[in-house]
């Protein structure tokens, strides 16, 4: 009885924590990064290179006044970023970070819930994200964010459909939708599957790039398109839930990058025993590695390239990724049979 | 007990939702109520031991079907504001007899036990709700499976053409 | 203790709410939402019964019913956007070209 209720809610108090803190610091690390690449030191003021500047920026954000313009539609206009905020964070219930972890002394497993249909619900829960950026653009009552909201949600729900095949893939290959059970199979297999399946690993990537509105996709926040896309007439502490929220999302990708393609918490080559040093770093440690080196792709990423146009941002979609991750099904399959 | 609680406090959100779909003035709010009562059948689906069929709601019907909705009613709202499309609302009266009516019947159903169905057997539930579902539809019901493909994409076809502004 | 009854009571009555939505509302938009009301009252009512009676049946043939949903939610719209094309209206008591 006490297992069962209060040991979920530690986890999930630490894991939205933990999430919390990790996005102000990616926001850190993003300014920081460019900042290197552009042969510069970015934020160095508060604290020691810059470390507190996550504090200086919430608190910011707190204080500012709250506007609401006077025609929108209040009701949709608070809403908006709830919306966008809760599935990115509820995503965080079935990623597993280890098969146990210790903590406190009792050895419990390391994820909040292993749901069957695992990573089917981390996909249904991104779909109704989408929501919150068609509402935000047309609460606001405005030409600009509205436009801006239309295209945001266009783009995402068409690389929605080429990420979503790739993960059919990999269901392929684990022959379950549980999340646990996808690492489980990958340690079974021998093989990461980034490795059996390089194609859906490279839509995968580039389908969470386009998911989370980042670069080179990032048109439907681009300043120097549409003043600030769907949250130009957010400010305060609604701005910081849409922001928020898009890191969140990156966590969310890379997670599930991690879980899917990289091993999750399975160190590298776990059958080769001279190399079982690595098995001495605990399965979390493996996690979070992985996934910062994702997020940091990520950040790398958005420093380097430019940024597409809007047409041609839905060509690549429609016409490149979509035929590409069906094909990579079909030779799946058939390797699967004749194989 | 719990069971209960559940069942009792989906069902009055459903319906209070549906209520709320059908009475909204704003064709926006609507859609957002129809979304909510999506979201909470998904999770009376859970409690059903259809976990399946539940993220396929969500996903499907509330991620892509009500998406579709909002789009068409942006589109339509685009150029004038809302209030100009007048929604006079008659019949009113008739709706209302009308549920007076069905809660009547309901009452009788509930209340006199005229539907008893009876538990017959059938092939069991098993817990991994994926696999069971994949078998019975690639086996037993195959030729539904491919007939409801081939539906889909006509549907996507005509669509297309539909919605095309010049062809 | 919950039983089949209450299932079947729950579907009967948001069917009747979206044949109330059908009727009474002349936004062509909405009388969609409430077809779509509908047929989510009838997959209640088959998820229910699979429970019940420990029968996968009705899942798969609730898929199949979402399929249709789909299908005819993305052709219905069509028609509607092509309909507004012309007319500038979504009020069906003015789409009545082919009424006698």
């Amino acid at each position: 009885m006490v297992e069962a209720i209060i040991l979920p809610l530690v986890k999930i108090v630490i894991v939205l924590v933990a999430v919390l803190v990790t996005v102000m610091y990616i926001v850190l690390l993003e300014r920081k990064v460019q900042a290197w690449v552009q042969v510069r030191l970015g934020p160095m003021r508060v604290g020691p290179h810059g470390i507190l500047q996550p504090l200086a920026d919430v608190l910011k954000l707190f204080v500012k006044e709250d506007i609401t313009p006077v025609k929108a539609d209040k009701w949709v206009f608070t809403a908006a970023p709830i919306i966008v905020l809760v599935p990115a964070l509820i995503a965080f219930a079935v990623i597993p970070f280890g098969k146990t972890v210790t903590l406190f002394g009792t050895t419990m497993p390391g994820y909040i819930a292993d749901v069957n249909v695992g990573l089917l619900y981390i996909v249904s829960v991104a779909g109704i994200g989408i929501y919150g950026i068609i509402l935000g653009g047309w609460s606001s009552n405005s030409k600009y964010p509205l436009l801006a909201s239309l295209r945001a949600s266009a783009q995402l729900i068409s690389y929605e459909i080429a990420v979503t095949m790739t993960l059919v893939t990999v269901i392929m290959l684990s022959g379950t939708l549980s999340m646990v059970g996808i690492v489980d199979a990958q340690l079974a297999k021998g093989w990461w599957f980034g490795f059996m399946q390089p194609v859906a690993f490279a839509i995968y990537f580039i389908g969470g790039l386009a998911e989370t509105n980042r670069a080179p996709f990032d048109l439907p926040e681009a300043e120097q398109e549409l003043v600030a896309g769907f949250h130009t007439e957010y400010s305060g502490m609604r701005f910081a839930f849409y922001f928020l929220a898009e890191y969140a999302n990156m966590i969310v990708v890379s997670t599930v990058a991690t879980t899917l393609f990289l091993g999750g918490w399975l160190a590298p080559f776990p059958n080769v025993p001279a190399l079982s040093l690595l098995g001495l770093v605990p399965g979390w440690a493996w996690f979070i590695l992985k996934t910062f080196l994702f997020l940091y792709v990520f950040l790398w990423v958005r420093a380097t390239l430019p940024r597409y146009r809007y047409d041609q941002l839905m060509r690549l979609g429609w016409k490149w990724l979509i035929p590409l991750a069906i094909l990579n099904v079909v030779v799946t399959g058939l390797l699967k049979v004749l194989v | 007990m719990v069971e209960a609680v559940a069942f009792y406090s989906l069902a009055a959100l459903i319906l209070g939702f549906g209520v709320l779909v059908v009475t909204a003035k704003s064709t926006v709010h609507s859609v957002l109520f129809l979304v909510a009562d999506f979201l909470c059948v998904a999770a009376l689906y859970v409690t059903l031991q259809a976990q399946f069929l539940a993220v396929i709601q969500v996903m499907v019907y509330a991620g892509g079907i009500v998406v579709l909705y909002l789009f068409v009613v942006m589109l339509v709202n685009l150029k004038r504001p809302p209030e100009a499309h007048s929604d006079p609302r008659r019949m009113g009266r008739l709706g209302l007899v009308m549920a007076a009516a069905v809660m009547v019947e309901l009452v009788a159903i509930f209340a006199l036990g005229w539907s008893k169905p009876e538990v017959t057997g059938g092939g069991g539930l098993s817990p991994n709700n994926v696999e069971q579902l994949g078998r019975l539809l690639y086996q037993d019901y195959l030729i539904p499976f491919e007939v409801a493909s081939v539906l889909l994409l006509v549907a996507m076809i005509g669509a297309i053409v539909l919605a095309k502004r010049e062809l | 203790m919950i039983t089949i009854t209450h299932y079947m009571v729950l579907s009967a009555a948001l069917f009747t709410l979206g044949v109330i939505g059908v009727m009474t509302r002349r936004n062509i938009i909405i009388i969609l939402m409430s077809i779509e009301l509908m047929l989510n009252a009838v997959n209640i009512n088959f998820i229910a019964f699979s429970y019940h009676l420990q029968n996968a049946i009705g899942q798969v043939f609730a898929v199949f019913v979402i399929v249709v949903a789909a299908a005819e939610a993305a052709v219905g719209l069509g028609i509607i956007l092509a309909f507004y094309r012309n007319k500038e209206t979504v009020n069906i008591d003015e789409m009545s070209l082919m009424r006698w």
